[in-house]
């Protein structure tokens, strides 16, 4: 979607603050957040695609005038509600309905470990042809789907040098949707600097992107 | 919108309004907005209250939620990056490993596992500098690096790294020639990036484990670089 996460090339946004010493979490509760993300995801309602798409449909302003946890926190709630696994009565009054019997976590401590330790890999090993190769002129689509989509605005359009074949990945823009994995292959592609903003940009400077298959085209 | 969406952002903006007024004071004090550390009082309530209704339904564990903040406050941090590079700039053979192969020879030092399950590094020359970006949303890798800082995922690093590196750089004391090559490296998918940066002058004569303490946070990501021996560390 043609959202406000996605900025790459904005002006205005102001000036980057770096904090010197600056805490892993800033307050207790960031940190109950950031768990609270891993362990609900833990009972596999979403994925990875669903859960950045959810911040994505924060609306503009809220989304800018949020902090990072809080946006995580905002879209962690709309997921319990969507996915079933809280209703929406229950986050209001704090309380969990009656009727409900009791679950059992899906993440333990000694399941978070190996989660930290393993990680959720969206490579699939298939056997999945690619459609361009390495040193192959392609054009970035020019698309703009109102789901969600993992290709910035400031590329849509642009012509890029495969560089690199990182293998077949999930594709985000139809798992988002629970609209299955559709392995395909993502390129790491290399846009020039002037391609994509023109002549203000040095001359020998890039951007590199990876790009799914279905994010390109021939130029 | 769904009315459900409404409600929780209702009761978020209104403590938020609250936070943001009191940080405008901060900047007209400090010049600085540390707009994380104006956070609402209400938000640690609201998550409190959920988290016990989510333990009261038996959806989690708390034990695993603690083991979580744990690991990543304590464990998993910049410096597991930086034993990476320092590996890197002693051992010529694990550096073409690591070029080749980031997965397998970050394994090697025990590291890896979520949001670094797809390692690339990349590697800064005196010809080129490499700067690594999530303009989407807030991509890191966090085996190597453990959880981004603040600006990283902060709107003004995402809209103008990419515009803009350079003036990005010259913002973080970082000044190229201008024969230099610039490479962005927008974290669009699932591939996690590392920055192997240069290794200082005067380092020669350093163990491993001193040059270990050289590799910054920022330096493997692309925004400084490392320090020079005897330079304090000003991060």
């Amino acid at each position: 979607m043609n959202g406000i996460h996605d900025m790459g090339g904005m002006h205005g946004m102001g000036v980057i603050q770096a904090e010197k010493g600056e805490p892993v979490f800033h307050a207790p509760w960031e940190g109950r957040v950031f768990a609270l993300r891993r362990a609900m995801g833990a009972w596999r309602k979403w994925n990875i695609d669903t859960s950045r798409h959810e911040i994505e449909l924060v609306p503009p302003a809220e989304y800018l005038s949020l902090s990072y946890y809080a946006r995580q926190f905002v879209a962690l709630l709309e997921m319990l509600v969507k996915s079933g696994l809280v209703k929406r009565t229950e986050i209001e009054s704090g309380v969990a309905a009656k009727d409900q019997p009791k679950a059992t976590p899906a993440l333990t401590a000694e399941k978070a470990a190996a989660l930290v330790a393993k990680g959720v890999p969206t490579s699939r090993n298939l056997p999945v042809a690619a459609r361009f190769e390495i040193g192959q002129l392609v054009r970035a689509r020019n698309m703009h789907p109102a789901g969600h989509t993992r290709l910035p605005r400031y590329a849509r359009g642009k012509i890029g040098t495969v560089q690199q074949d990182h293998g077949v990945f999930v594709f985000p823009d139809t798992n988002a949707h629970f609209l299955g994995e559709n392995p395909q292959h993502v390129y790491s592609v290399r846009f020039s600097a002037r391609e994509l903003w023109g002549q203000q940009a040095a001359v020998q400077d890039s951007v590199y992107l990876d790009m799914w298959d279905d994010y390109l085209e021939p130029a | 919108m769904t009315a459900s969406r409404r409600d929780f952002l209702t009761a978020a903006i209104t403590t938020t309004g609250a936070a943001m007024t009191s940080d405008r004071s901060q900047v007209d004090s400090s010049g600085h907005d540390h707009e994380h550390q104006a956070i609402p009082s209400d938000f640690a309530l609201r998550v409190k209250s959920l988290e016990s209704l989510l333990v009261e339904k038996g959806l989690v564990d708390r034990a695993a939620l603690d083991a979580l903040v744990d690991t990543y406050e304590h464990k998993i941090g910049p410096r597991n990056g930086a034993r990476v590079v320092a590996r890197a700039w002693t051992d010529p053979a694990y550096k073409q490993r690591l070029l080749g192969n980031a997965d397998s020879a970050i394994a090697e030092l025990g590291y890896g596992g979520m949001q670094g399950e797809h390692m690339r590094v990349v590697e800064n020359t005196p010809k080129v500098h490499n700067l690594i970006v999530c303009t989407l949303c807030s991509c890191y890798p966090w085996p190597v690096l453990g959880l981004p800082p603040v600006w990283y995922k902060s709107a003004p690093y995402r809209s103008r790294a990419a515009i803009d590196p350079r003036g990005v750089l010259q913002e973080f004391g970082v000044k190229l020639a201008d024969d230099v090559e610039v490479r962005v490296w927008d974290s669009t998918a699932e591939l996690r990036y590392l920055v192997l940066p240069e290794r200082p002058g005067g380092s020669e004569n350093m163990s491993e484990e001193e040059l270990v303490a050289l590799v910054t946070r920022d330096s493997m990501v692309g925004v400084g670089k490392a320090r020079r021996p005897g330079e304090v560390d000003r991060s």
